[in-house]
């Protein structure tokens, strides 16, 4: 019995350390242009060992993506007299302004609960949602309806099956990143799963950017706002009066 | 083309939004009228945020009546007294639009009070014009001749105090009146994004009594300062002009405006203006159905905190 669990001591970090990820991205910056229009990231990588390929249950992959998250505030709206209006608000603590999840099978077959619970892997386990206030009686619907939302718009994705797995070794899977997304590191995570447990994870961030024109324009809007004010009434006014000035000379 | 607009922060499709100014530039130049109570609507429908297309209408609408006041100044077509006086309340109404504005977004009923005041706006606009023309159209039928002049009153404008005498208008009035007016359409400045002068020329000649030439000019010169104030209040409390979307649209704009002035001396001007009354009453009808309708997505996310 003592020479067996002195087996398994033995064995169990053989287990965990002996796989590792070797991680490839084939951009960690995304720049945000005036042509930005969606951006897709190809993660790919292998997984490296110094022993053979354990026997029993095969090795899955689990890649997140997350954008910075950031609190939101869901509003439902309520008819009052006969119109819609926005009627309720819940605030939800952190929700990922992006979030995808790929995985080389259904969630389910790779991921046990409590190894979800404990990384925050899949959509669900990403959001916290705190209290809402006491006229709001449904506040898990809110927290749902920012994933649906979030879902339809492209930000929120499960792609389930999408990452590609070679020989146990080599993995792949691609992103797409829409054109609607908040500037920040966006955290990419590898895990690796046998039998629903995480054997091994790696962590890195892709740096997401305006740049350029966009940059400079959104930050002199933000830190020097008198000043962008002043600025776009006078271009402005120097396009339109320009646009008028070279009409009228084509015509003449 | 995909353009991403940096305040906005959505990416539209650049030939779509110089093709939306044209649309509403040959409008405008077709019917005279300023184009603003539409292109902010059409910004919307396109998936531009409210607040956004407000703030950067009005910065569009100070560019676009620059160089219409410039033609007027030149043929001394505007009452810079009577302007002048327009101006005090329209900055006043100005700053009380934002404030409104911007307690409105802090508890996220700004959209609902837009889409309110445009449905009603429209609503009361469209119908009046269309109804003022079809009855043009059967006096025209009828007798052929020119309408009677409207004979100039003395009403309740003339019994206030304060008076002051506007040498370019030939008038001397209150100068109560005139602020009210500019008050009223600094506020809708502020709220709609337009430069309210589809509110503005009808009470200036049916309130004021001022004569029709010096109307358009002054409400013009009226306007560039009201929107340009307004233009700043947005840019510094709620950073929502965006200045590529607005020079895209300009540009499209005064190409279509020269395209729509062409249009418009060949057509009638009874023709034209039913024409408008319908367009107007469309956009109208767009807006209230998705009041009225139920959404399909009853959610709507945005940031915490108001800002």
């Amino acid at each position: 019995m003592r020479g067996l669990a002195i087996l398994f001591f033995l064995l169990l970090p053989g287990l965990s350390a002996g796989e590792e990820v070797v991680l490839g991205l084939s951009r960690d910056k995304v720049s945000i242009t005036t042509s930005f229009d969606g951006s897709e990231i190809l993660i790919f990588g292998a997984v490296k060992r110094e022993s053979p390929i354990p026997d029993g249950e095969p090795l899955e992959v689990l890649i997140t993506v997350a954008g910075p998250s950031q609190p939101v505030t869901v509003r439902r709206k309520d008819r009052w007299f006969g119109i819609w209006v926005n009627a309720d608000a819940v605030e939800v603590d952190r929700a990922p302004s992006f979030y995808a999840v790929a995985t080389t099978a259904p969630v389910p077959e790779v991921l046990t609960n409590t190894e979800d619970l404990r990384h925050k892997i899949t959509i669900d386990r990403a959001i916290r949602s705190v209290g809402a206030p006491g006229t709001v009686s449904d506040a898990a619907s809110f927290t749902e309806a920012i994933i649906r939302i979030r879902r339809a718009n492209g930000l929120y994705q499960l792609l389930e099956g999408q990452v590609v797995l070679d020989q146990q070794t080599l993995f792949r899977t691609a992103i797409k990143m829409p054109a609607n997304l908040t500037e920040g590191f966006y955290a990419t995570r590898i895990f690796l799963t046998r039998g629903g447990q995480v054997v091994s994870s790696y962590e890195t961030a892709i740096d997401v950017r305006k740049v350029g024109l966009e940059r400079w324009l959104f930050g002199l809007s933000r830190e020097q706002p008198m000043l962008y004010g002043l600025m776009s009434l006078a271009i402005a006014i120097a396009a339109g009066w320009g646009a008028s000035a070279v009409f009228r000379l084509l015509r003449n | 083309m995909q353009i991403y607009l940096p305040i906005a922060e959505v990416s539209v499709n650049a030939f779509l939004l110089l093709g939306l100014g044209g649309l509403v530039g040959i409008l405008s130049g077709m019917f005279g009228v300023g184009g603003g109570f539409l292109m902010t609507p059409l910004l919307f429908f396109i998936g531009i945020p409210p607040a956004v297309a407000v703030a950067t209408e009005a910065n569009q609408i100070v560019a676009s009546s620059f160089s219409g006041v410039l033609a007027h100044f030149k043929r001394k077509t505007v009452d810079l007294k009577m302007g002048t006086v327009l101006l005090v309340g329209g900055l006043a109404g100005a700053a009380l639009g934002v404030v409104v504005f911007n307690y409105l977004k802090s508890i996220g009923q700004v959209d609902l009070l837009v889409r309110l005041c445009y449905v009603a706006f429209l609503g009361v606009v469209g119908a009046l014009m269309f109804i003022e023309s079809l009855n043009a159209i059967r006096k025209s039928r009828k007798a052929g001749g020119s309408p009677p002049a409207a004979r100039r009153q003395r009403t309740w404008v003339h019994a206030l105090p304060f008076k002051m005498r506007f040498r370019t208008s030939g008038l001397y009035i209150s100068v109560i009146p005139p602020l009210i007016v500019g008050v009223l359409v600094g506020i809708l400045a502020a709220i709609m994004g337009v430069g309210g002068g589809f509110i503005m020329v009808p009470a200036m000649i049916y309130i004021l009594g001022m004569p029709t030439k010096v109307v358009v000019g002054t409400s013009l010169f009226q306007i560039i300062f009201v929107t340009g104030f307004t233009t700043m209040l947005h840019a510094t409390t709620n950073y929502t002009v965006d200045i590529v979307l607005a020079v895209l649209l300009l540009i499209g704009g005064v190409v279509g405006a020269q395209i729509g002035t062409r249009i418009g001396v060949k057509m009638k001007a009874e023709q034209l203006r039913i024409l408008l009354a319908l367009m107007v009453l469309a956009v109208c009808g767009k807006l209230a159905l998705d009041l009225l309708l139920q959404p399909v997505e009853l959610y709507s996310l945005g940031v915490a905190g108001g800002h």
